[in-house]
């Protein structure tokens, strides 16, 4: 079986799509959040590469890498914020934080 | 000197209520009076003149009492001046209203109907003021009391001195103030309150057509200068004019108007339920303005307009229906009341059906001389029963008295004189002005004339009947006092008797003494143009002998029907009463018009307030205006702060959906 665009694709849009209900879905713990959102920046990664090799363009690969500098980045960013947070309110749970509304 | 006739009583006014009163006081000395609004209990042992607040100081009674008594002196010495001789004075004051072509000028017109008022008023007022030094002697707001009184003195005379129709209406409105502020005094009895304002309202009614009279006028002469009018008055004779729609004639719209104001003033038929009521003001208030002076305003007014009128043949007669159905009516509720004070108040509205009918048929001296012995006679009853009623402890139910005459010997004596001037007991006042009137209406045109004349002898009858009543009740018979109250029966002190004495005084002798110049023949050089002089006059004196003998045997049948119910058969009254039910019900009720005007007016009136109240204000403008704009935005913004949850999850899925749209937009839409 060759594997083709459209394999690639749908792994893509199946991750993508299991990032999304993992940030809806999830109730617990706001770690799973910045782990579901990784999850959607490698969906997108795997989408810049498919079509990257399809199109013979190398443009999508380096978009790729500069992509996963910014996933670093963010969840370093992310965690740090987790960890002050943490400590601010003793809970991480996803139900404490809801101090943004009105 | 006629200046100082107006004036002065507004200046006692004017002291007494600012300096007498503790409004000023209290200005004075805020410190003080903080002091007694926090701390009471020692605010009395620091200020010295803590006790002022409960006995104030006696000045403003004296003072105002003393200019009254001067200004009726004056009047007094006005009045003989025109006795003989006189004409129409005029005093301007200050220039007062100037706009386009209307223009009132503060002007005192002095003429003999105005000196004949204003010894009405100032001399009554005077015994008022003097006798209230006594009965008002222990109430806590007598400088209120007495400001207040001089204040109507005052009204009552611009009222009676005016120069035009404006003026009139200024001095109209102050005496109706006067008299709600001093129904109103104790202003802590619901009922005081209540009297007061059914006062104002009613008389609001008859003002209403006062005014539209007073516009009528200037929209047919271009005036309301008196001379003016009552010169042109001739000339619009059969005109008409626009009146809601109608082609009216001028001259009947316009007397029509004025007397309504004049019926809501003088507590006429259908405008008469106030006056009762009023009874709940002190008694020298009611002696003062529900008996002698502010009622008879209206009369004045029509005497003044006999120009006028005279040009108007069917208001004429209707002033004469009116005047004899009130002095009917107000006679047969006057039989079967019980409140010492609601018997004579009825019987001052009767009596002043009878000056109207004396108005209507044209013999304006009759009425107004009637208006001048009826202020003695009725002052001194009002002033009687206030002894009296001081006397019984403020007891005002005739069926708590008698035998009371022992005790309070010379209230008796004053009483006895009221009553026989009333009846009209031959020679005393009553008897030359009441049957003056008497014949009058029976000399007068066919129709309205002979209806008037029945009525008003049957009136005579029944006025002879609760009279007598009233003192049968009162001071004979067994006494039905408790114990204890008749233990405190004592007379008056010499303060509240000596005007008394001057009223009784004139009670008796006014009759004869001025009969001749206001009704005899002196009339013409008496009144001198001020009132219309008319033929009815000199008829007068040529009527059968039995009518000039009819309301002296109807007051005798009063007599004998009162003596036989109280004295000899004390059980009749309560047999009759038992056997007539249903009419003794409907007298008791004065012929239920305040239940009539309850259902008529009142409650209508509540039912459309509370309609704008509850849908108009509370419903329409509370639900659309701007308190419900308001709620509306709260009631909105409270369902869309629901959506915030703050849950990061939340706005992440909302993103989403927005996202999904769009795409689902972008991919199947006309965006291409």
């Amino acid at each position: 079986m060759a594997i083709g665009l459209a394999h690639y694709l749908t792994v893509a849009a199946v991750l993508f799509t299991i990032g999304i209900f993992g940030i809806f879905l999830n109730r617990k713990n706001v770690i799973v959040i910045l782990m579901s959102i990784e999850l959607m920046l490698l969906a997108v990664n795997i989408n810049f590469v498919a079509f990257s090799v399809q199109l013979a363009d190398l443009v999508g690969q380096v978009f790729a890498l500069l992509v996963l500098t910014v996933a670093a980045g963010e969840a370093a960013i992310g965690l740090a914020i987790l960890v002050v947070y943490f400590r601010n309110r003793g809970s991480i749970a996803v139900e404490d934080i809801n101090l943004m509304k009105g | 000197m006629y200046q100082a006739i107006v004036f002065l009583p507004l200046i006692g006014a004017l002291i007494a209520g600012l300096a007498g009163t503790s409004l000023f006081r209290m200005m004075g000395r805020e410190a003080e009076a903080f002091g007694h609004d926090t701390g009471h209990d020692h605010g009395h042992g620091e200020h010295g003149d803590a006790h002022e607040h409960h006995h104030q100081p006696p000045w403003p009674m004296y003072l105002t009492s003393a200019l009254l008594i001067v200004t009726a002196v004056l009047s007094w010495v006005a009045f003989i001046g025109y006795l003989h001789d006189g004409g129409v004075q005029k005093f301007e004051i200050l220039r007062w209203v100037g706009s386009g072509a209307l223009s009132a000028n503060w002007v005192l017109r002095i003429d003999t109907l105005t000196a004949v008022m204003l010894v009405v008023v100032t001399t009554v007022s005077a015994l008022v003021h003097v006798y209230s030094i006594g009965y008002m002697g222990h109430d806590p707001h007598q400088a209120r009391f007495f400001s207040y009184l001089s204040l109507f003195t005052f009204a009552m005379l611009m009222l009676v001195t005016s120069d035009n129709l404006l003026q009139l209406f200024f001095g109209w409105e102050g005496v109706g103030l006067a008299s709600y502020l001093l129904i109103g005094f104790w202003y802590k009895r619901p009922s005081a309150n209540a009297a007061a304002i059914k006062a104002f309202v009613v008389n609001r009614v008859g003002d209403f057509g006062f005014a539209l009279g007073i516009f009528a006028t200037f929209l047919i002469f271009g005036t309301i200068d008196f001379d003016p009018i009552f010169a042109g008055a001739a000339g619009q004779v059969g005109k008409t004019m626009d009146f809601l729609g109608y082609n009216v004639d001028v001259m009947t719209t316009i007397c029509l108007l004025l007397f309504m104001g004049a019926m809501g003033k003088s507590a006429q038929f259908l405008l008469h339920t106030w006056l009762p009521d009023a009874m709940e003001g002190p008694t020298p208030v009611s002696a003062l303005i529900h008996a002698a002076t502010m009622v008879t305003a209206g009369v004045f007014l029509v005497a003044r307009m006999s120009p006028l009128f005279e040009t108007a043949p069917y208001a004429s007669d209707f002033v004469i229906i009116i005047g004899a159905i009130t002095a009917f009516f107000a006679a047969t509720v006057g039989l079967v009341q019980n409140d010492i004070k609601r018997v004579i108040a009825y019987s001052t509205c009767s009596q002043l059906g009878y000056m109207f009918v004396a108005l209507g048929v044209g013999a304006y001296g009759v009425g107004i001389f009637h208006l001048f012995t009826h202020a003695f006679f009725k002052a001194l009853l009002f002033l009687g029963s206030g002894s009296v009623i001081h006397a019984m402890s403020d007891e005002q139910d005739m069926r708590k008295m008698g035998g009371l005459a022992p005790h309070i010997r010379i209230t008796w004596v004053m009483m006895l004189i009221g009553t026989l001037a009333l009846t009209g007991f031959p020679f005393t006042a009553g008897y030359f002005s009441k049957d003056a009137i008497i014949e009058s209406s029976f000399a007068s045109r066919a129709g309205p004339g002979a209806f008037a004349f029945w009525l008003l002898v049957i009136a005579a009858a029944f006025t002879a009947f609760y009279s007598w009543r009233l003192m049968l009740m009162t001071f004979h018979g067994r006494p039905r006092a408790s114990a204890a109250t008749m233990e405190h029966v004592h007379e008056s002190p010499q303060v509240m008797l000596i005007p008394l004495y001057f009223l009784a005084a004139g009670a008796l002798a006014a009759g004869f003494v001025f009969k001749d110049y206001f009704i005899g023949h002196d009339y013409d050089a008496f009144w001198r143009g001020s009132v219309v002089s008319t033929e009815i006059i000199e008829e007068m004196h040529h009527i059968p002998a039995w009518v000039i003998w009819s309301p002296t045997v109807a007051m005798v049948l009063g007599f004998l029907v009162a003596w036989l119910f109280y004295i000899r058969r004390p059980d009749l009254p309560a047999t009759l009463a038992a056997q007539n039910e249903p009419l003794y019900r409907f007298l008791l009720n004065k012929w239920y018009f305040d239940e009539l005007y309850d259902f008529i007016f009142v409650r209508p009136a509540f039912w459309l307030g509370r309609l704008f109240w509850k849908r108009g204000d509370g419903w329409a403008i509370d639900g659309f205006g701007p308190d419900g704009v308001s709620a509306w935005v709260v009631d909105i913004t409270n369902r869309v702060v629901r959506l915030q949850t703050g849950y990061v999850y939340h706005y992440a899925f909302a993103m989403l959906i927005g996202v999904a749209a769009l795409v689902t937009w972008f991919m199947f839409g006309g965006a291409h």
